[in-house]
């Protein structure tokens, strides 16, 4: 007996061994630099998508400098994902992600400003660069650029409707000739959609939050609850189920593209991402901005920017800052990165070399001219709910004063907590 | 295996195979705790470069504590326990533990790290670029040990070298003694550079990546003796509260970088206290048992019915039937919840469609509780069918068979003889499907997302249970609030806990009276 306890304390110990001797020849390298070629790595993390039209560029960088880079894709939940691995210490150097996370981002500690200089801030959109601008400062490197606008089917609807109005006419005559089902396809669904419902709240006069005098979005002035936001639910509500038909809670994100695609409705208030799918569906379609309502005001979409971003507890926080200030900025990688999802590139010099290529470019980036960066406030988040709900209730019938009020005491709530 | 754990006296005459048999569990011995080391050293290089000797020191008690166990011939009830005792400690009393002590935080959004990281962001946010400065060209070059910029304005060509004391302007490019890092040099000394500044006159020059600098000016500064946080360019103060985990200044304004610390019972108050928790708790806890309890004692009905049906040896088919019956449950439920609440859409839903009718399921209270009691009795019924078939073949035929000679019909001997039997048999089950239905998220979210709600509370749903409704307040309107959230998930695990144990002592009296 003694013999084999012996024996197995003996493997025991060449296990350990043998384990420690694997971890030092893993931890060598990158504790002690050799001189030539350092252990530089540079992890970036971003979507599916992405990370395959970033693999050639991140490649080229690391070969040009002597270092390694990793492209990591995350699919799901990427905000959440990068914060919790960012304060554990094992997140990424670069972060790629949208431009509304950046509040969040910068009080949880989780992103350094960038330093662009002012030849490449003057290459960049302006709508773009404003977006990333927090607080006085640039948190990222925009690269680009993402609005709704008005997908209709030329076939059904040669003319571009010049009013809200006209196009629920338009529509209604469609359905009643029975080339079409629905009038407008919208997404609500039943808990509404804020990002959606927008433009025409903006274009009824209503807004979402005040701007300071140093432009930034005022968190202290909400516009839910003030009387432009109830005459807007009040549009709403006339457009809905029990009125016109226009807006229903029945079109939801699932079934909003697909029903325009089947030839069912002629407008279609969407994005980008949606024209490969009537490509696909080989429907004739143009693009325009999304319609005000007659006498009232722009129907401003939002804007949203897909940006890089330097993580503030990387490991390779010098590097992560050369690619992003340095690298990112260049017009190829902007193109390729068109080319990999399509949407407009925020270079302005990129911009105009997609927009020779494919006209729907240069048509989103029209539609979206005027477009407001969407609040990057934290605060921000206490709307998108209850401002959905609302809508879906207006839409469904509900009295509009009561239903905003509601909605109002509710963001306010959360937002004060 | 347990022949060697006697002892010598055992094995002084050992059988052939039995020899062998040893032999190779001697060999698995080897392989499990030589994996059990190897994990452990894995395990502890992380932790000895955190310096966290504490966990170190637990590792290589645990490590030393099993490698004891199973190498001593004693403690052999020990050597069955310990690896239950093991998994049990970590994946079920550690979360259970961690999720308790969260509570007690203010952990979320805003209040993440530690207080000095607070402080590193609050100070990296406020450098801003010195207005009209010039942007230079970079290079990091090195001597010995020492880090310095070499630093050149592109107006003038002229070459500086910065560090710690300030700029000198040099001749020569690189300046002789000095070498310049690669990029990949550069980077692995990363810290170092980011952090270093440059001083001058009107603030101090930084890095901008590994080829850039530009003059910047922190506006922002700790203040370790008022411990505060000062604005150089408007002279407010932030003072540090360490109750809360923020700088707050006197107008009440906060800084949005915040830091843990420990709240006390806060969360636990806020719950109790909370306006908008208690005007719908009541309405929200009432369906949610009526869920549980529907969810449940539907499935399981429309189950029992299904495997009595299908237990009579007069049907002809019956595996066919069986095989049918069980596809809900081999399809994905995640999928299957997504389906069904398309189909329930008012305008393009298959139930509409097919039924001709135009009913907005999902828009009015009664009909969206009734569409996912409905969701549930699909997903859950196969389930409880497969629980009953077992349990009703386990009854002996004589006990029907008796209540046949005694001349009672086959309602009677089913309710008299068979369901007693099953509910002996099958309460636990139905008492766990009861605590899972009652904190069913995924049922509620994927479908009505707890709607409809009422036009005037956009809080609380008709379809709401309490953990999605207490969801969207921990997470949706003010970003993620681990500790709020951990709070009443403590509640929420009293109440199914308080039901679960009422309901086991009353499965314990039954159980005794039937048995």
């Amino acid at each position: 007996m003694r013999i084999r306890t012996a024996g197995v304390i003996a493997a025991s110990l060449l296990c350990l061994v043998g384990a420690a001797a694997c971890g030092d020849s893993t931890e060598t390298p990158s504790s002690t630099p050799s001189a030539d070629k350092a252990g530089g790595e540079l992890v970036i993390w971003a979507d599916d998508k992405r990370s395959a039209a970033l693999k050639p560029f991140a490649d080229k960088f690391g070969q040009e400098n002597g270092v390694t880079v990793k492209i990591q894709a995350i699919s799901k939940d990427q905000q959440t994902t990068f914060l919790t691995a960012s304060q554990q210490g094992s997140g990424p150097d670069v972060m790629v992600g949208a431009h509304d996370w950046i509040g969040n981002l910068v009080q949880n500690g989780a992103i350094d400003p960038v330093q662009l200089t002012d030849a490449q801030k003057t290459g960049l959109q302006a709508g773009a660069l404003k977006a990333v601008t927090f607080n006085g400062q640039t948190y990222g490197v925009p690269y680009a650029t993402e609005n709704l606008g008005l997908i209709r089917n030329t076939e059904l609807a040669p003319a571009a409707p010049a009013t809200m109005e006209d196009l629920v006419a338009q529509g209604k005559k469609l359905v009643a000739a029975k080339k079409a089902s629905e009038i407008l396809c919208l997404q609500s669904g039943p808990t509404g959609d804020a990002y959606h419902a927008y433009p025409l709240y903006a274009s009824a006069g209503g807004y979402l939050f005040g701007t300071t005098s140093s432009g930034d979005y005022d968190a202290k002035d909400l516009g839910v609850g003030k009387p432009g936001s109830v005459a807007a639910f009040e549009k709403l509500r006339s457009l809905g189920e029990k009125g016109d038909g226009a807006l229903k809670r029945s079109i939801t994100p699932d079934n909003a593209v697909a029903t325009f695609t089947g030839k069912k409705c002629a407008f279609l208030v969407s994005g980008p991402w949606a024209t490969a799918d009537a490509k696909k569906a080989g429907i004739a379609y143009d693009i325009s901005a999304v319609p005000p309502f007659a006498g009232g005001k722009e129907a401003t979409p939002f804007l949203g920017v897909q940006t890089f971003y330097v993580a503030a507890k990387g490991k390779s926080k010098a590097l992560a800052q050369e690619f992003v200030t340095n690298y990112v900025t260049t017009p190829e990688l902007a193109v390729a990165l068109y080319q990999a999802d399509p949407r407009p590139p925020a270079l302005t010099t990129a911009l105009d070399q997609v927009k020779a290529t494919d006209p729907d470019v240069a048509k989103w980036a029209d539609a979206g001219k005027n477009a407001l960066p969407l609040p990057a406030i934290p605060e921000m988040a206490a709307i998108w709910e209850p401002f959905g709900k609302a809508e879906a209730a207006v839409i469904g019938g509900a009295d509009a004063k009561a239903t905003v009020d509601a909605a109002a005491k509710t963001i306010s709530a959360a937002i004060t907590k | 295996m347990t022949t060697l754990l006697e002892g010598p006296a055992t094995r002084a005459l050992p059988a052939p195979d039995e020899k062998s048999a040893s032999a190779l569990g001697q060999g698995i011995k080897i392989v499990l705790l030589g994996l059990v080391v190897a994990i452990a050293v894995w395990a502890a290089f992380p932790l000895v470069q955190a310096e966290y000797w504490a966990g170190l020191g637990l590792l290589v008690a645990a490590t030393a504590g099993l490698l004891y166990l199973y190498l001593t011939p004693r403690h052999v009830p020990a050597k069955y326990l310990v690896p239950g005792t093991i998994f049990l400690v970590v994946f079920q009393i550690f979360p259970v533990l961690y999720t308790a002590s969260t509570a007690f935080t203010n952990f979320g959004d805003g209040h993440r790290g530690s207080k000095a990281e607070a402080i590193t962001a609050i100070q990296t946010a406020s450098v801003t670029r010195v207005p009209g400065s010039t942007e230079y060209q970079l290079k990091i070059i090195t001597k010995g040990d020492a880090l310095a910029f070499l630093i050149t304005d592109p107006k003038s060509g002229q070459v500086s070298i910065g560090d710690a004391t300030g700029l000198k302007p040099v001749g020569e490019n690189p300046p002789t003694g000095w070498t310049v890092l690669t990029a990949g040099q550069a980077s692995a000394r990363s810290r170092e550079i980011t952090d270093f500044a440059v001083p001058t006159s009107t603030g101090a020059i930084r890095s901008s990546g590994l080829s850039r600098a530009y003059e910047g000016k922190a506006v922002r500064a700790f203040d370790p003796a008022s411990d505060s946080i000062r604005d150089t360019a408007t002279g407010k103060v932030w003072k540090a509260d360490d109750a809360i985990g923020a700088f707050v200044a006197e107008d009440g304004d906060r800084l949005a970088q915040g830091w843990k610390v420990g709240v006390g019972l806060a969360n636990f108050t806020r719950v109790i206290t909370d306006d908008t928790i208690a005007s719908s708790f009541l309405g929200t806890l009432i369906w949610d048992f009526v869920f549980a309890i529907g969810s449940t004692g539907g499935t399981f009905l429309l189950g029992m019915c299904c495997a009595i049906a299908l237990q009579s040896t007069r049907m002809r088919f019956r595996g066919l039937y069986r095989i049918l019956m069980v596809l809900p449950y081999a399809m994905p439920s995640f999928a299957m919840l997504l389906v069904w609440r398309d189909m329930f859409n008012t305008d393009f839903g298959l139930i509409n469609n097919v039924l001709g009718i135009h009913v907005d399921w999902l828009g009015t209270p009664i009909t969206a509780q009734l569409a996912v009691l409905l969701v549930q009795l699909w997903l859950g019924y196969p389930y409880m069918f497969l629980v009953t078939t077992g349990a009703l073949q386990a009854i002996p035929a004589e006990l029907t068979d008796a209540t046949k000679v005694d001349g009672a019909g086959p309602f009677q001997a089913f309710r008299a003889i068979k369901l007693p039997l099953l509910l002996v048999a099958l309460t636990p089950l139905l008492i766990s499907s009861f605590a899972f239905n009652f904190n069913n998220f995924n049922a509620i979210y994927l479908t009505t997302e707890g709607g409809p709600f009422p036009a005037d509370n956009p809080n609380a749903g008709a379809t709401d249970l309490l953990i999605t409704y207490t969801y969207r307040l921990a997470f949706g309107g003010s970003g993620a609030q681990y500790g709020f959230a951990a709070a009443i998930s403590i509640f929420i695990f009293l109440i199914v806990a308080v039901v679960s144990t009422v309901s086991f002592r009353r499965t314990r009296a039954q159980e005794e009276v039937y048995s």
